[in-house]
């Protein structure tokens, strides 16, 4: 009863009973000292074949000419996983003169790299990128294909998904291989952060899931690895797009690339006016970092929205996240929970931040700012 | 133009707490809310029919106590609000969570679907697109503006890391939205008293043209195994001293982490 992360059991003279709060989740079954309940549908017959489809993929999804962070890490993960399972690391390119970026997936892990190049996959499109990688998964049959949880990608791969009729796991934070079943165990935080599930994809295939940045380990790049270049057709039937890409204005005050950051100093209510919020984008600039804020501080109208971190704003994972004023409120923690070193600075000791902070700095933001200024300045 | 908004009420996550002793979720007294980026969508689906006519109906698949969110929608002014509810449906992943929003949505005249960027209990932000792909019909995520709308296409600023991308997309397409998009209206009073009368149309697997093999349980290729209470808290220490002695240890353990340079 316990088990149950919803509280939807009850005991009923000795038997559980299952309330409308249930979901179906299975924790309880392991729970169940007498084994007694079982999850309808959970050994639901093998829908697919799985063996007949084998190898790791990772989309490498391109950002102003390079991959994304994101590929190199989900090529670290797609590695070790297929090392560990003796399987192949595939990885698909998409766009329009692709020139050494294949060679370059190589480096870093792939042993295949499937191209699909073509003008009118030079802007980044749901339909036909969606569509070129139906034709490949059809053609051949990966086991597992990751995804960086990126616009792109949680854009994309869920439209992928509904076509191949399988499953998606959005969001993951830590990917692994189910020792009993060989099925790949995707584990995401729900809820705002407060539970962390895991979730398999048994009788469907590919198993497919997109990842956070920042959280697995990147690839080491090794120019000597060899590695096998696949040309994929691209078909006019493929093309099909009711989009258009007509611009993209980046953010102009300073890049809010939050995702992939590895420095960020963040403001909160704690700091009081806008004017000691200038104080958050002196350190982060001096630090070669980007600013993030809490929505308290968005809703003061002391930085756009493009800023927030959270839950309804931006997950981000760098290195070093510097929360000034911030409460740590859990809609904002779930956003910023990955990052290397928290550091956090409130007056108030007993503020929930400090609770995931590395190093806590009690005293009043506006003063410990400007000695972190002064110092890094100095320094 | 006819808009159709999917809404999910879902948990306030703000008010989840965990029971640290039996390591679950504490949801005595957690209030049900529409889930927020969802206003949003119902707000622009009620502006776009200021602007252009047409209708709002607003759709949600769920347990029986949904309806009170789908009447807080026909306060705030939508047309007519849809249930899909049925014990089949339990225990739907995202699959088949819109597969079986896409066949009812197929009963009901839309040029336009609107949808949260994401949920706040699951954040999956899987539904939308799905939906559209079931529909065969375009989707542009992410959206912060509407730049221009006509009958045939819609153009829109769809917010991304590090900027602003410019998209558009012909009708009928479905766009999954961001907070930016607009100012949320509160419930008018006339609106609210005809909510309490207005009848909410229930639809259970019977009234819909439905694959029995995707819905519900068995149409759900994901499964949840294990769930755990995450372990947030870090061996963290509190810096000592005066704001300028707190600055100086707190340089040096990030020097010595090189996370920044020092001239030592
Ligand atoms: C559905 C939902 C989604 C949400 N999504 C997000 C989200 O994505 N991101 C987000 O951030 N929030 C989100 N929130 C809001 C969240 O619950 C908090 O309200 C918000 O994070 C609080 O921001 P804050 O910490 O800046 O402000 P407060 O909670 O007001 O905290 C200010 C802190 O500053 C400290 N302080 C005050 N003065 C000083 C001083 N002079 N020196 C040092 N410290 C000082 C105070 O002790 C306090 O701890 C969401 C809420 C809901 C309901
Ligand atoms: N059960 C549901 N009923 C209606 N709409 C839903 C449901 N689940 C998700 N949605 C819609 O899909 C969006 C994304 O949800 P999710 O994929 O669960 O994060 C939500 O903001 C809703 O617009």
């Amino acid at each position: 009863m316990n088990a149950c992360p919803y509280n939807a059991v009850t005991m009923v003279s000795g038997l559980p009973v299952f309330g409308d709060a249930c979901n179906l989740c299975g924790s309880c079954v392991e729970a169940c000292p007498s084994g007694a309940i079982e999850r309808p549908g959970a050994d639901a017959g093998s829908l697919v074949d799985a063996s007949a489809y084998r190898g790791i993929w990772v989309f490498g999804e391109i950002r102003d000419g390079s991959p994304a962070r994101v590929v190199l890490e989900l090529l670290g993960a797609g590695r070790r996983l297929a090392d560990q399972t003796g399987q192949s690391l595939g990885a698909v390119l998409a766009g329009d003169r692709l020139g050494a970026l294949p060679q370059e997936l190589i480096a870093y892990g792939a042993d295949r790299v499937f191209v699909a190049e073509h003008s009118a996959l030079a802007a980044f499109r749901d339909e036909p990128y969606a569509a070129v990688l139906a034709a490949a998964v059809k053609q051949y049959r990966p086991s597992i294909l990751l995804f960086g949880a990126t616009a792109t990608g949680r854009s994309m791969a869920p439209r992928l998904a509904a076509r191949l009729r399988t499953g998606l796991t959005a969001d993951c934070t830590a990917l692994d291989i189910d020792p009993d079943s060989g099925n790949l165990l995707q584990t995401r935080p729900a809820f705002g952060g407060n539970i962390m599930a895991t979730i398999m994809c048994p009788s469907h295939r590919p198993q497919m899931a997109t990842v956070r940045p920042g959280v697995l380990k990147a690839a080491p790049k090794n120019d000597s690895r060899r590695g096998e270049v696949v040309r994929l057709e691209v078909g006019p039937e493929l093309l099909k797009a009711r989009t258009e890409v007509l611009g993209f204005t980046a953010e102009d005050e300073e890049t809010v690339n939050l995702e992939d950051a590895s420095i960020i100093v963040s403001g909160g209510r704690g700091l009081g006016s806008a004017e000691n919020f200038s104080l958050v984008r002196e350190l982060a600039a001096l630090l070669g970092g980007v600013v993030g804020a809490s929505r308290a501080a968005v809703e003061e109208g002391w930085i756009p929205y493009a800023h927030q971190v959270g839950q309804t704003g931006k997950t981000v994972s760098p290195r070093l996240y510097v929360a000034c004023g911030i409460s740590g409120a859990v809609q904002h923690v779930a956003g910023m929970q990955g990052a290397d070193i928290i550091v956090a600075i409130n007056k108030n000791p007993d503020a929930p931040i400090f609770k995931v902070a590395t190093y806590g700095m009690v005293g009043d933001v506006v003063q410990i700012l400007k000695q972190l200024i002064e110092q890094v300045k100095g320094g | 133009m006819n808009i159709v908004t999917c809404i999910k009420q879902v948990p306030d996550t703000s008010e989840v707490k965990i029971d640290r002793e039996t390591n679950t979720l504490i949801r005595e007294g957690v209030p049900s809310i529409i889930n927020p980026f969802d206003l949003n969508a119902i707000e622009e689906g009620l502006l776009l029919r200021e602007r252009f006519g047409g209708s709002v109906t607003v759709i949600s698949m769920g347990p029986p106590q949904v309806e009170t969110a789908l009447r807080e929608a026909l306060s705030l002014g939508v047309d007519r609000a849809v249930l899909l509810c049925d014990r089949a449906f339990a225990g739907s992943d995202t699959l088949a969570t819109s597969y079986t929003l896409a066949v009812g949505i197929k009963k009901i005249d839309f040029d336009l679907i609107l949808c949260g960027k994401q949920a706040i209990d699951g954040d999956t932000a899987q539904v939308g697109p799905e939906i559209a792909e079931w529909l065969d019909i375009p989707h542009l995520t992410y959206v912060s503006h509407l730049n221009e709308v006509s009958p045939a296409a819609i153009t829109v600023s769809r917010l991304l890391e590090g900027g602003y991308e410019q998209a558009s997309a012909s009708l009928p397409a479905l766009l999954t939205v961001v907070k930016e998009l607009n100012e949320p209206r509160l419930p008018s009073y006339r609106a609210s008293l005809r909510a309490k009368i207005q009848p909410v149309t229930v639809w259970g697997a019977a009234d819909l043209d439905l694959d029995a093999g995707r819905i519900g349980i068995q149409g759900s290729p994901t499964k949840v195994t294990r769930s755990f209470v995450p372990e947030l808290e870090r061996q963290g220490q509190f810096l000592a001293g005066s704001p300028e002695e707190q600055a100086k240890a707190l340089i040096a353990a990030l020097q010595s982490a090189r996370i920044i340079h020092g001239c030592s």
